[in-house]
Order: C-alpha cells, then sequence, then structure tokens
C-alpha cells in the first residue's frame, strides 16, 4: 500500500482529477495549500508599496494505492498536470502499513 | 417667518380699515396699475408668497435630510468598509467598530455640548455655552446658517461631518491602538479640535469664516480645512506619537480584502455628494455646481492615481483606482460650490498624483506608519484642495465677495484676486496648527491616564479577540 501526495498546479486540478478515474483510481482527498519550491514568490503592490508573496497557491492532493496502481497513478498525474514550466508541483510516495474502512472496519486493500 | 407675520398682519389692517386703505392709495405716486390692486387680491397675493415660501423650505428641507444621511452614510458603512478591509484579517471587527462606536458617541456629545461649542454665539474662536442640551435648537431656522431649514435639520446635518472627521484619524493608529483610549481620544479631540475648528470656519463671528464676516475669509466650502486637514494631520501627529505597529515594515501587512474597500470606497462616493452638495445648505442651482465639481474631482483624480502607478509599478491596480477617487473627493470638498467642472478635473488630477506621490514615496522615505493613510490622503489632499480652491474660485459660480455697493469681486488667484491664496494659506495654517497642538496635549493626557497602546501579546492576536472578545470571520461557527 502507498500513499501519493501530489501538489500540483490549482489550474490543472480538473485535468487530474479527471484523469485519476480513467486509470481506476476511487478515491481521492484535495486540499488547497499554498507553498513554494523553486518557483519563490511574486509581488504585489499595495498603494506604491512593494509586497513579496512568497507562498503561492497550490494544490495538494493525497490518495492511498494499491501498489500495482501506483505507477499508472503517478504517470496519469504527470501527464495531466504538465506544462513544462517551473512551478508544476511534485508527487510524493511512501509506504502506508494498513487501510481501515470505518463502516465495516475492511483492512488491507479492499478498505481503498 | 417674521416677516410672512408682519405680511398677515397689514394684510389683516388693511381689511379692517378699507377707508384707510383707499385713503392712502389715492394719494400714493404708484403707476396706476398698482392702485387697482384689491383687498382680495393683496389677500391672495400675501397667501402666495406664503405658499412659495413654504414649497422652498420643504424642497430644501427634503434634500438636506437626504443628504444629512448621505453623509452618515460615508462613515458607516462607507468608511468602516473601505478601513476595514485595509486592515489584517484579525483587526477587521476592531478597525470597522471605531467608526460605528464613534457614530454613537459623537451623536451625544453633539447634543449634550459640542454643537454649541462649534455653532452658537461666542468668539472668534469658539461658540458658547447658549445652547447645550440643543437649547434653541428647533423648528425655526437660523437666518445666519441656513434661512429655509429648521436649525435642527441644520444642526443634524453638521452632526454628521463631526462624526466622520473623528473617524477619519482612525485609519493612522489602527491595528494597535486600545479601544478605551480611542474613545477618551475621540471625546476630547472632538471638543478640543473640532469644534474650534467649525466655529473659526463656519460659525457666526468666526475668525475664517468667508460668508459671515471673518478676519482672514477662507473659502472651505464642504470641509476641506475643519475636517480634512484637522483629521489628516492629527492623523500624522498620532502616527508618530504612538509609533509603528509590531513588525512595520519588515512584515507583510497587506490588505485582507481590497473588495471590503472597494464598496467602502463606493459608498464613499456616492454619500460625498450629500457632504459637498448638501453643503449648499439649500437644494438649488449652489448644489448641482457642487454636486458637479464633485464627480469630476473624483473621476479625474481616479484616473490620475491609476495613471501614477501604471507607470510606475506597470500595472493599475483596483485599491489605486479607489484610493485615487477619495483623494479626489477629499482636495475638491472645499472647492465644490466654487470652481467650474474644468477646475474640478484639474484639481483632481493634481490630487490623484500628489497623494499618490504621498503614500507611496513619502511615506516609504520617513518611515512613519500612517497604517491607512489617513495623513497622506486626508492631511495632503485637503491641505492641497484648500489651497487650490483659492486658485480657481470663480465669482461666475459663487458670488461670495462684494464691494459695499453689492458689486461682486473676484474670487480667486485665476480671477486675479491673489490675497485669496493667502487666506486659504492662513486658514490651513491655523487647521495644521491646532490640529498638531491639540492632538498632542490630548495623546499626551490619555497616554499617561489609561495608556495608548493595547499590549504586545493581545497586539500579535489581534484587537478583535483582545479588545472585542469576537472575530471579524468565524470558521469554526456550527454549520
Amino acid at each position: 500500500m502507498t500513499k501519493v501526495e501530489a501538489i500540483i498546479q490549482v489550474s490543472k486540478l480538473d485535468a487530474v482529477k479527471n484523469a485519476l478515474p480513467e486509470i481506476g483510481v476511487e478515491g481521492m482527498t484535495v486540499f488547497e495549500a499554498r507553498g513554494h519550491g523553486r518557483q519563490k514568490g511574486h509581488t504585489e503592490f499595495y498603494r506604491g508599496r512593494e509586497y513579496t508573496v512568497d507562498l503561492i497557491p497550490k494544490v495538494k492532493l493525497e490518495m492511498v494505492l494499491a501498489d500495482d496502481m501506483v505507477e499508472k497513478a503517478v504517470q496519469a498525474i504527470i501527464a495531466s498536470a504538465r506544462t513544462g514550466k517551473i512551478g508544476d508541483g511534485k508527487i510524493f510516495l511512501s509506504r502506508t502499513d494498513d487501510a481501515i474502512r470505518i463502516r465495516n472496519e475492511e483492512r488491507g486493500n479492499t478498505a481503498l | 417667518m417674521r416677516k410672512s407675520l408682519t405680511v398677515c398682519l397689514l394684510v389683516a389692517m388693511v381689511s379692517l380699515f378699507p377707508h384707510c386703505a383707499a385713503q392712502t392709495s389715492s394719494t400714493n405716486t404708484y403707476p396706476s396699475g398698482a392702485k387697482a390692486v384689491s383687498d382680495a387680491q393683496s389677500e391672495r397675493i400675501a397667501k402666495l408668497e406664503q405658499a412659495v415660501a413654504d414649497a422652498k423650505s420643504s424642497g430644501d428641507n427634503a434634500w438636506m435630510l437626504t443628504s444629512s444621511a448621505l453623509v452618515l452614510m460615508m462613515t458607516g458603512p462607507g468608511l468602516a468598509l473601505f478601513y476595514g478591509g485595509l486592515v489584517r484579517k484579525k483587526n477587521v471587527l476592531s478597525t470597522m467598530l471605531q467608526s460605528f462606536a464613534l457614530m454613537a458617541i459623537v451623536t451625544l456629545l453633539w447634543g449634550l455640548v459640542e454643537y454649541s461649542l462649534a455653532f452658537g454665539s461666542g468668539n472668534s474662536f469658539i461658540g458658547g455655552l447658549h445652547n447645550v442640551f440643543l437649547r434653541g435648537v428647533g423648528a425655526q431656522p437660523d437666518h445666519d446658517y441656513a434661512a429655509t431649514i429648521p436649525l435642527q435639520t441644520y444642526m443634524i446635518y453638521q452632526l454628521m461631518f463631526a462624526i466622520i472627521t473623528p473617524a477619519l484619524i482612525s485609519g493612522a493608529f489602527a491595528e494597535r491602538m486600545k479601544f478605551s483610549a480611542m474613545v477618551l481620544f475621540m471625546i476630547l479631540w472632538s471638543l478640543i479640535v473640532y469644534a474650534p475648528m467649525a466655529h473659526m470656519v463656519w460659525g457666526k463671528g468666526g475668525f475664517l469664516n468667508a460668508a459671515l464676516g471673518g478676519r482672514f475669509p477662507t473659502l472651505d466650502f464642504a470641509g476641506g480645512t475643519v475636517v480634512h486637514v484637522t483629521s489628516g494631520v492629527s492623523a500624522l501627529v498620532c502616527a508618530l506619537y504612538i509609533g509603528r505597529r509590531l513588525g512595520y515594515p519588515k512584515q507583510n501587512m497587506t490588505p485582507h480584502s481590497v473588495v471590503l474597500s472597494f464598496i467602502g470606497a463606493c459608498l464613499l462616493w456616492v454619500g460625498w455628494f450629500g457632504f459637498n452638495a448638501g453643503s449648499a445648505l439649500s437644494a438649488g442651482s449652489l448644489a448641482t455646481s457642487a454636486f458637479v465639481a464633485t464627480h469630476f474631482g473624483a473621476a479625474s483624480a481616479a484616473l490620475g492615481w491609476s495613471a501614477a502607478e501604471w507607470l510606475r509599478n506597470g500595472k493599475p491596480s483596483a485599491l489605486g483606482a479607489i484610493s485615487g477617487a477619495v483623494a479626489g473627493l477629499v482636495a475638491i470638498t472645499p472647492a465644490a460650490g466654487f470652481v467650474s467642472p474644468m477646475s474640478a478635473i484639474v484639481i483632481g488630477l493634481l490630487a490623484g498624483v500628489g497623494c499618490y506621490f504621498m503614500v507611496a514615496k513619502v511615506k516609504m522615505r520617513f518611515g512613519y506608519d500612517d497604517s491607512l493613510d489617513a495623513f497622506g490622503v486626508h492631511g495632503a489632499g485637503g491641505t492641497l484642495g484648500a489651497l487650490l480652491t483659492g486658485v480657481f474660485a470663480s465669482s461666475t459660480v459663487n458670488p461670495i465677495f462684494k464691494d459695499a455697493q453689492g458689486n461682486t469681486l473676484a474670487s480667486g488667484l485665476l480671477e486675479g484676486n491673489a490675497h485669496q491664496l493667502l487666506n486659504q494659506l492662513a486658514g490651513v495654517a491655523i487647521a495644521w496648527g491646532l490640529a498638531i497642538v491639540g492632538t498632542l496635549a490630548i495623546l499626551k493626557i490619555v497616554d499617561l491616564t489609561i495608556g495608548l497602546r493595547v499590549k504586545e501579546d493581545d497586539e500579535i492576536q489581534g484587537l478583535d479577540f483582545s479588545q472585542h472578545g469576537e472575530e471579524g470571520y468565524n470558521w469554526e461557527a456550527p454549520e
């Protein structure tokens, strides 16, 4: 079982959200997030005063997948979220020990 | 009213002694047409005259009550939203409440004593105590102030100015002053700075009153010196005395909602028609002229500020456009009612560019934290407007100065009355002086008694919670 965390451009959320069910991903959790990597911030002007906005709005998707799904999901995210410019985001993968469905206490891959 | 009473008495006498009237009319030297006026006709004429006066009075009163409501709308919600949007999220309510609190506090203060100090008969500098508790302020007009509306209408209209003026200052000490200190400061400021300044410029026998024989007749149609210079300069004194907000200027203090400020500024623009056109104190052509000048001034200042910003930053911003409009409205305030629409455009343009320069360059240069630019917009815009009024005032628009024979004299510098610029300068200098000295003294008093600033922890936590125990945006409220 692997947790997939993808931080993507806000404008690419729809494309990614539509691409994942097509390869069989059944659920995801989406967060509105702020942050920066190499892209750094941008500047805004208020009454002539310059402010640097370091943390740029992003969207973070989280899903836990059976291991055989992971690579397909990663490719689907890359294909639908890429613009080729700086600021496209990152994907993190990490091991997850178990999953439990609260309704009926199913465990493991059947709970996903 | 007294005049119409006399007319009625005369009519009654004439109808009681018809032979006397006939005798008089046979011996006078009027042209034959006048002789033919019968008793019934003269009675009808008297009634008609009364009806005409009543109609004018009710028309003027309708406009002045509407204007009063418009000017109140400038403070709440206008200024409250304008300022509320410019502060950080954690201070939105405390900032808005400062404006609202003044709507209540100044109202009571005005009724008890401040009206009398501003508009009661007194000396050249301050009114007396004849009108405390609004004694003698009723349905009868005061012919020196406004002959066609009840004095009570005049009183309530002037009250709305006394509310918004201190509310403007609150922009300078936003996000760091104790609520209790703000209340005491504003009460003292209303009595020590506002009342004398209003009396000098608008009160009977006032030192600077252009309409009622002041020594230095300063043209100030709707309060460029009384409202904007006094509040703006006091704001600067407050910002310097109280000091910067924690973290200023390093920390990011961007406005939390330009949307709120936007709505507030648009309400200010609309309300300003009551402020300026209402200052004609009647619903005639002078009100129209002030209305038009106000609108043109605001529009050209919005464009002026935006253009300056566009050239310097590469983009015109929404906050810039609305700030420019407010700056233009400030600058046209003393001039409306004295200048033509084209002069208003020039005044607005200079104010838009000038105030942008004040907040974007001068404030940065000197490093004071006039948090919401009360000085940069009201102090600078008011001073500029008051001086430019002396340049552009036109006797065609408003023949305010007359010689002993009743001939109209030149008004402003462009008409050849260079002396007026000196009078304007005197008015501005007195407003600056009174604001600086009065505000410093009041700040000292409040500082020594209850203290001006909130504690450091309270400032970090935000004034909404630390001063009022609530939040503007309650994300955890139950659904």
